[in-house]
């Protein structure tokens, strides 16, 4: 039953990160992409990290995605990119889909990864547990990403101010 | 409860990023570059959480809680990159954006 599930998510994420790759729709391909998440967040409360798909659910498939949608939807591009599985760029594109896939794929089937029975843990579900480890071990990134997070605010209000300037010099 | 092998989760993590990768080089839609490289940073950490449990600590985890965060930020900058560049070019196509080349 359990590796059912397993399996039945990694087709779903999989099937599902093609579709974001081939759709001519841009908006299709962000659904595409929502969809690729809740399949990963599947495969998180599989390997007990429910915190983690939670999280994941609600920062990526909330924020991120919906951006996503609300950008595509405020560009307006239309389909008229010429998306055809030929020429050079797209020889290279699979000669790299192999190598990547076959050298990690041979890692991780003839590698010296160690697929023991895991040990029991305790869970990733216990948010005590994040707490803890965030105040105490990782206090010092946790400031730096509140500092990035100010950053990058300031940035994306900076980059989408409109810059009369500039628009009076062209 | 972890139910499939490592080996398994290692795989369908190679499978995510090396299909991001297919997309990053293949497409032109600017946006959909944009998407095919959080695909290949979901794919990472989904890899970094199948190590964390089968090694039984918390870093990994805690290490995917950060690249969320980071992850959040990059796409706010990143998009309102390709909105001011849209503004000023009128197009997300990344073929017709090849202005350093010449």
């Amino acid at each position: 039953m359990a590796q059912f599930l397993f399996l039945l998510f990694a087709i779903f994420t999989v099937l599902c990160a093609v579709g974001v790759v081939v759709n001519k729709n841009a908006v299709n391909a962000s659904i595409c992409l929502i969809l690729c998440l809740v399949g990963v967040a599947g495969l998180f409360v599989q390997l007990d990290a429910y915190l983690l798909a939670f999280v994941l659910l609600l920062v990526y498939a909330g924020a991120v995605a919906a951006l996503f949608l609300f950008i595509v939807m405020l560009l307006d591009v239309q389909g008229k990119e010429s998306f055809g599985l030929r020429g050079f760029r797209t020889i290279a594109g699979f000669v790299a889909f192999s190598l990547l896939l076959a050298g990690i794929g041979s890692v991780a089937l003839k590698g010296q990864i160690v697929s023991s029975p895991p040990v029991t843990v305790a869970g990733g579900a216990q948010l005590k547990l994040y707490a803890y480890q965030l105040f105490t071990t990782y206090l010092l990134p946790v400031q730096i990403i509140g500092f990035l997070l100010l950053i990058s605010m300031l940035g994306v209000i900076v980059l989408s101010k409109k810059h009369e300037i500039a628009e009076d010099a062209k | 409860m972890m139910t499939a092998s490592l080996n398994a989760y290692v795989i369908v993590s190679a499978v995510l990023f090396a299909i991001g990768f297919f997309g990053v080089l293949v497409r032109r839609n600017t946006l959909i570059v944009f998407m095919s490289l959080e695909l290949m940073l979901i794919a990472s950490t989904l890899a970094l959480v199948a190590f964390s449990r089968v090694n039984g600590t918390m870093d990994g985890n805690v290490f995917v809680f950060f690249i969320l965060t980071v992850a959040a930020a990059e796409v706010a900058v990143g998009l309102a990159i390709i909105v001011a560049l849209f503004r000023r070019r009128h197009t997300v196509q990344i073929d017709q954006l090849d202005t350093l080349k010449n």
